[in-house]
């Protein structure tokens, strides 16, 4: 029997929910690709999601906007369903809109949009869903809390409404994690967004747990610290123990670690590189860390 | 801004530096062989505030109201706003500086005295850095293709403006100065802001 064998059933055990998509198909060629289940709902989302910080902020420049949409085609070729955007990420909105359209994907996608403003919400979140060019956002979150208790009551009515299926708020790089907390303990959300990876830890020590006990699914940002994490890391040769989760790079390593968290739902990884963006769909699938590996994962990553 | 301490400038920096670069690119390509025109109209400015100083204030004010208008529009408004949504307030800075260029000319004028010599030398410098900029880039390792010249590009635009304005002593009140310094002197620094995130 070999080691993946061995791992595989641990999984669940460690990672309850993880369901591999394909888990009742017939032997499929490759690894099935790996899912979590929205605590509130049920609904499996694939671990590994796409952002679009920076990476698609590319204007009107035609080449770039032509480059994203062959990183969104290969992401959905790969099995990949959530894309997460804002209004303060410039073009990035307009691009994934261009993409869906020329995809024809705008049924496949886990649209995943925030709100980021203080005052009309709506007018922002309508001019929102223009740029995609979809009938309806899957997910609406508070963005950096901003203007949070506005804002949440209309999401939320949104969501009674049916105009929206989930609702949620993010914080990213560690910042305001008290109010964070405060919000998730009183009001109810379907998802949290915040930062977390192999050196920012902090959010296992509060948030991580308490989204476990509140049945909140959490997106997780900043996976590769926007790149500079990479950077560190492929200074170094990969450590033995990559081959034991099917890993083969630095950034698989960063993802699986984030991704075998129980309580994490999906990692955002952007990039406008459709290798780094393969690489990236790769660690959805194959064996994942358990808990010991994890704590040797981040000890070999905090000593380099 | 809450917790405002743990931002740095790459928290703001919204887009890839090779994004900003290709942007200049095209713009560049866009409107080339505009940039040649307006570097000669630089020149022909710089040598007209050396040679007749005061006298000269009224039509590189006109001038150079034309071109910040112009870089506020083409670059900053039609084109950078779309990768730097922040972008769009500073074309309006751009379109105030046109506005107050143009209105200083409407002053009476030939009573003003001639500005010393450490504020013409420090002019002239200034304005013939704002015309070599180019060359900057060309330092740095930047191609042909994208470099920011005067009357195109915010960065030696400003430079430009404020070596003539101290090579011709204009304006002469504080105040005036107050009004037509201050903009230059924030795009600088939000030149020198973004630049130094880029090479970070």
């Amino acid at each position: 029997m070999r080691r993946r064998d061995l791992l595989l059933p641990l999984i669940p055990a460690f990672a309850p929910g993880l369901v591999p998509a394909s888990a009742l198909a017939q032997s499929p060629p490759q690894p099935s690709i790996l899912t979590r289940p929205i605590p509130s709902s049920g609904e499996q989302i694939p671990v590994i999601g796409l952002g679009s910080w920076i990476t698609f902020n590319v204007g009107n420049d035609t080449a770039a906007r032509t480059q994203s949409a062959e990183v969104m085609r290969q992401f959905f070729a790969a099995g990949g369903k959530l894309i997460d955007s804002s209004p303060m990420y410039g073009s990035s909105q307009g691009v994934i809109g261009e993409a869906l359209q020329k995809l024809q994907a705008q049924s496949r996608v886990f649209s995943a949009e925030k709100v980021w403003t203080s005052s009309d919400g709506a007018a922002q979140i309508e001019a929102s869903r223009k740029f995609w060019q979809v009938p309806r956002f899957d997910l609406l979150q508070v963005h950096n809390l901003l203007a949070w208790e506005k804002q949440l009551a209309l999401l939320q009515a949104m969501k009674a409404a049916g105009q929206l299926r989930y609702v949620g708020i993010t914080t990213s790089e560690g910042r305001r994690h008290s109010e964070f907390e405060q919000v998730m303990r009183s009001q109810r959300i379907d998802f949290v967004q915040l930062s977390y990876n192999l050196l920012d830890r902090e959010a296992e020590q509060r948030l991580l747990p308490l989204a476990r006990e509140r049945g909140i699914a959490v997106l997780v940002n900043r996976p590769f610290r926007e790149g500079a994490l990479l950077r560190q890391l492929q200074r170094h040769p990969l450590p033995g123990w990559a081959t034991e989760i099917d890993c083969s790079n630095w950034a698989q390593v960063a993802l699986k670690f984030i991704v075998s968290h129980p309580a994490v739902t999906c990692a955002i990884p952007a990039t406008s590189n459709p290798v780094h963006l393969r690489e990236n769909m790769a660690a959805s699938r194959g064996r994942l860390p358990d808990a010991a590996l994890r704590q040797r994962m981040a000890e070999h990553v905090a000593r380099l | 801004m809450p917790e405002w301490w743990t931002y740095t400038l790459s928290d703001f920096l919204m887009y890839a530096p090779r994004t900003y670069w290709r942007l200049v690119e095209n713009y560049n390509r866009d409107f080339w062989p505009l940039h040649l025109p307006l570097l000669a109209a630089g020149l022909a400015a710089l040598w007209l505030a050396h040679t007749r100083a005061v006298r000269a204030w009224r039509p590189i004010a006109l001038g150079l109201a034309g071109v910040w208008a112009w870089v506020g529009w083409a670059f900053l408004w039609q084109r950078y706003a779309t990768i730097n949504w922040a972008a769009q307030y500073v074309a309006l800075a751009f379109s105030v500086q046109a506005v107050l260029l143009a209105g200083m000319t409407l002053r009476p004028r030939h009573t003003d005295p001639q500005p010393g010599p450490g504020a013409r030398g420090a002019g002239a410098l200034l304005a013939t850095a704002g015309l070599v900029y180019p060359l900057l880039g060309l330092a740095l390792g930047r191609p042909p293709g994208q470099a920011e010249v005067f009357g195109m590009a915010p960065e030696p635009t400003a430079l430009f403006t404020l070596g003539l304005l101290l090579l011709v002593g204009q304006p002469s009140t504080r105040t005036g100065q107050a009004l037509l310094f201050y903009i230059p002197l924030l795009c600088l620094l939000l030149g020198a802001a973004t630049g130094w995130t880029f090479l970070n």
